[in-house]
């Protein structure tokens, strides 16, 4: 049963590979690059996968664009400003530091900062409440409480 | 009273910034291209395949670059208003037939009406690179110098030519 079931994930897993044709490199280095390439270019038209994932036919032709610069002795910056130049900053995953894409770095930071600060400010009110919120009836029956306590069981 | 004030705002202000997500099209990728000179391209002609246009052919006057398939629907939706663009004979049309066969292509046309003065063959793809096409179909406003001052992702809706498009090309016609 466990053969089965592995062979059946195994199966389904091959569609993974299919998505991306065989490409031939003489230069390990230049098939490095293609790979980290494609790991780090969105395919527009699918948005939320990159062109190394998707099976879209824009991914193909960018895949090809990569593969035929590379061939042609681009570096990896002249391929991703190649991109950036035609499709935007959009088109990496991981967008260039400027104003423009400024909010997208630092927004998230600034909301953590800003959740911290809450935490702290509401947790201090919290605490102070607690402390002075007894009122006279409350601290007699606390008194009895601690007393009945430490009496413990016996009689 | 301010305890409940303070949460009132901070969840105002992020229902507004969440509406305004809601009502982005995520499709709708500012181009690069704008301000910037037209790509490069020398492509055969649908129809005369041994004839080419190039970009260069058509400097000094003020031409729109449609980007059609006859595999894409959008497509279809977009035709009609282009034909009657086409009627007013105020713009030069010149459409980018994307990844398409020729033989399907023009039965499209022949089919449709055929609104382009030149339809020019991207069978590779490749000039829909240079000009950042990721959803057919797009259309691009080049003026008379050859620089690139508008794009529209998607379908053109009869709308927009009279609220956009139109008032561009007059406004770049005047231009020197």
């Amino acid at each position: 049963m466990r053969i089965a079931i592995t062979c059946l994930l195994l199966a389904f897993s091959l569609n993974c590979f299919s998505a991306v044709e065989f490409r031939k490199f003489n230069d390990p280095q230049k098939e490095q690059a293609y790979k980290i390439l494609i790991d780090e270019l969105r395919c527009l038209v699918c948005q939320n996968q990159t062109i190394a994932d998707s099976n879209a036919d824009l991914a193909k032709d960018l895949r090809r664009q990569v593969y035929e610069m590379l061939q042609l002795g681009k570096s990896k910056d002249e391929i991703a400003n190649f991109m950036i130049e035609r499709y935007g900053d959009f088109v990496l995953y991981n967008p260039p530091f400027k104003a423009k894409t400024g909010l997208l770095w630092i927004g998230p930071i600034v909301f953590l900062l800003i959740g911290l600060v809450m935490l702290v400010l509401f947790s201090r009110k919290n605490k102070v409440k607690t402390k002075t919120e007894l009122s006279e009836e409350q601290q007699t029956k606390q008194a009895k409480v601690k007393a009945l306590l430490e009496q413990g069981d016996e009689p | 009273m301010l305890k409940y004030i303070i949460p009132l705002i901070l969840f105002l202000v992020m229902a507004v910034f969440l509406a305004m997500g809601l009502n982005l099209n995520p499709r709708d990728i500012p181009s690069p291209l704008i301000n910037k000179p037209a790509p490069v391209f020398s492509l055969p002609i649908l129809g005369q395949a041994d004839k080419t246009l190039s970009n260069t052919d058509l400097s000094g006057k003020v031409w729109m670059l449609n980007v059609w398939a006859s595999w894409c629907a959008s497509c279809r939706v977009e035709h009609p208003v282009f034909n009657q663009l086409a009627q007013k004979r105020v713009v030069t049309l010149i459409g980018l037939n994307y990844k398409d066969e020729p033989e399907s292509a023009r039965q499209w046309l022949a089919q449709l009406g055929n609104p382009y003065n030149v339809s020019i063959m991207d069978q590779q793809g490749r000039t829909g690179i240079d000009y950042g096409v990721y959803g057919v179909p797009e259309t691009f406003v080049i003026d008379k110098k050859g620089i690139v001052r508008y794009k529209h992702t998607g379908p053109v809706s009869a709308k927009d030519v009279q609220t956009i498009l139109l008032p561009l090309i007059v406004q770049l016609k005047g231009e020197v």
